[in-house]
């Protein structure tokens, strides 16, 4: 069984990389890798994010939403969408109080990015993941957290590339974010090394 | 030799500022700085007198790289010889028609045509490089106004040593091409690119045309028949039905492998060849120990324990460290790739942890992932990619440790007493 859930865990954090294999939650992987420190901040933010909804968002589709779960012959699996960003969209508020309160600089830094979790594509992404491949309830908590690992080890990583770039001489027609999708490609060549693994 | 310096001279105020070619200025500053000293010296404080600059650091590379080259024109011939005694047949193309019309025959034992046989594989390779990523770096360096260095003719000979022999010309200038502008150019030259553009070539390749890049076909200048196939020893040990058992058991020895006079790429099957070039780089503090030391704790410990967890169905398991550390690309992924000065990881312990990483994920590739039998290119362009985010972090610590060195009241290297006696 433990088996199971660390094949899971690396599974979604590094062979299926929300980032870099999905290019998913693009939005904030590009805007906020400016500083490694908000970058950490960010992908913090959405490991526990993800951590949340996803486990919450299987227990509400297997035990409400899908086909014949509450009564039988009734499926309300059209509800999903709205659902799961209901879920999101409340865990996000908790994260936003909670870093208001605690670590102001820190909501400063990320600005409308943080609230934008809420639409952050990587996000609803693991949720219809879970419901294409399957997941419950424990399943889902270990891909929600791999997948957020893997969003913030992507984003750090870009982060510090881009810290590193001050000192590269970038044609002037590519600096800012024409750069940045070229190094985001680079990246996913790397992170390449990974496809094919089955575990 | 004063000649050639005079011919230097009297053509350089045509490339100065003013001159007819002002906007070549960098095609005439490459020939004159490689055959003399560059003439920029230090006007203002702080006066440099170490020679060890850009360019005489690369030059110590692709001297360490010279005898890779010559292995690499004997073995790719020796191989080709070997597989025709052993049934495979001629290749089909221009360099063995060239071959056969100068009248000479596939001989093992014969080091001599071995080694013309393989240098006509290797050479339009080597110049295919050359020409084409020369040129992509020489108009940036017009158009962007910065210097052709040294640093691509590292680039040149470590992309065309890392080529298995069959690959198709064509590819190897779009390889180049692709390595030199969107690994190297578009961060603006030399010593700012994030990723060793060597290796982005031939990523960039593996990923486009594997069939070129991999498999059982291409390692060997010959074509393959019921009774050869050119794979290489690392896809042997990873074939279920052949595994460890096979490559011990088919006379395939460690020595061998080490000395290497083995398929696989062009210049990384030998060792031994790959450790004189370190040797050369650690003597000479161009490559860094720490690197290649980390590079080498991290496979031995990865093998070591991928070998007591074991299993069934996947004989890469079994495969002890020694053998990692011999096969494939390792030895010359380890002293002259993972070692980049630009790309590596920077401080110290940086370093160390980069290293390390680098060998558990070339383990980890070669054994766990099915897709890819050799994993040292791509380990290395993996950890590429997080070293800055590696010496962020090492930097970080340092930081913190001084300040706290600072609140406790002793400043760096300042004993008790010698701040009392202030």
């Amino acid at each position: 069984m433990f088996e199971h859930y660390l094949s899971l865990l690396v599974k979604a954090t590094f062979i299926e990389n929300m980032a870099l294999a999905f290019f998913l939650g693009m939005c904030s992987f590009l805007a906020v890798s400016q500083k490694v420190k908000t970058a950490i901040g960010l992908g913090a933010a959405v490991v526990f994010v993800l951590t949340v909804t996803c486990p919450l968002n299987a227990a509400l589709y297997h035990y409400v939403l899908k086909e014949g779960a509450l009564i039988e012959g009734v499926d309300l699996s059209f509800l999903n969408f709205l659902t799961f960003i209901g879920t999101i969209a409340a865990a996000v508020q908790v994260v936003e109080m909670a870093l208001e309160k605690f670590a102001p600089a820190l909501h400063a830094a990320l600005g409308v990015f943080l609230p934008l979790i809420a639409v952050n594509c990587a996000i609803l992404g693991a949720s219809l993941f879970m419901v294409d491949r399957d997941y419950y309830v424990v399943d889902s908590l270990f891909f929600g957290f791999g997948s957020g690992l893997g969003f913030a080890l992507a984003i750090a990583a870009l982060a510090a590339i881009r810290e590193k770039m001050r000192y590269s001489d970038v044609p002037p027609a590519l600096r800012g974010l024409g750069i940045t999708f070229i190094v985001t490609g680079l990246m996913a060549i790397g992170f390449m090394m990974f496809g094919g693994i089955s575990l | 030799m004063d000649f050639l310096r005079d011919q230097l001279d009297k053509l350089e105020h045509q490339f100065e500022k003013g001159g007819k070619y002002e906007a070549l200025f960098p095609l005439f500053e490459a020939p004159d700085t490689i055959l003399y000293t560059p003439r920029t010296v230090t006007k203002a404080a702080s006066h440099v007198r170490d020679k060890l600059d850009q360019k005489r650091m690369m030059i110590t590379v692709v001297a360490a790289l010279l005898p890779i080259c010559l292995f690499a024109c004997w073995n790719t011939g020796y191989q080709a010889a070997l597989a025709i005694g052993q049934g495979a047949a001629p290749l089909h193309s221009w360099q063995a028609w060239l071959y056969e019309a100068m009248g000479m025959g596939y001989d093992a034992s014969n080091p001599v045509t071995c080694a013309i046989f393989g240098a006509l594989f290797f050479l339009p390779v080597w110049l295919t490089v050359g020409l084409i990523g020369g040129h992509v770096e020489a108009a940036f360096s017009v158009i962007r106004k910065h210097e052709i260095t040294e640093g691509f003719l590292v680039t040149w000979f470590l992309f065309a040593l890392s080529l298995p022999p069959t690959i198709p010309l064509w590819m190897v200038g779009v390889g180049i091409a692709v390595g030199v502008l969107l690994g190297k150019e578009v961060f603006g030259g030399v010593g700012m690119n994030v990723m060793n553009p060597a290796l982005v070539s031939r990523a960039f390749l593996f990923f486009a045309y594997p069939a070129a890049m991999s498999g059982d076909a291409v390692w060997v200048a010959a074509e393959n028949t019921d009774a050869f196939t050119g794979a290489t020893w690392l896809a042997v040990a990873a074939d279920a039905n052949q595994g460890m058992e096979a490559l011990n058991a088919s006379g395939h020895l460690l020595k061998d492998s080490f000395l290497g006079a083995i398929p696989g790429s062009m210049g990384e099957t030998s060792t031994l060849l790959c450790l004189v070039g370190a040797t050369i780089l650690i003597v000479t503090k161009i490559g860094s120990w720490r690197t290649m030391a980390g590079v080498t704790i991290g496979t031995a410990i990865m093998a070591w324990t991928l070998n007591g967890i074991g299993s069934d169905t996947n004989p890469m398991f079994a495969m002890g460290p020694e053998w990692h550390m011999v096969l494939g690309g390792w030895a010359f992924g380890m002293v002259f790739m993972a070692t980049d000065p630009v790309s590596s990881a920077f401080t110290d312990t940086g370093k160390w942890i980069y290293g390390f990483f680098i060998g558990v994920f070339v383990v980890l590739v070669r054994v766990v992932n099915p897709g890819y039998p050799e994993g040292m290119m791509l380990a290395i362009l993996f950890m590429n990619m997080f070293a800055p985010l590696i010496d962020h972090f090492v930097v970080q610590a340092n930081v913190k440790r001084r300040q706290e060195r600072y609140a406790a009241g002793l400043p760096e290297g300042q004993s008790a007493e010698a701040k009392e006696a202030h």
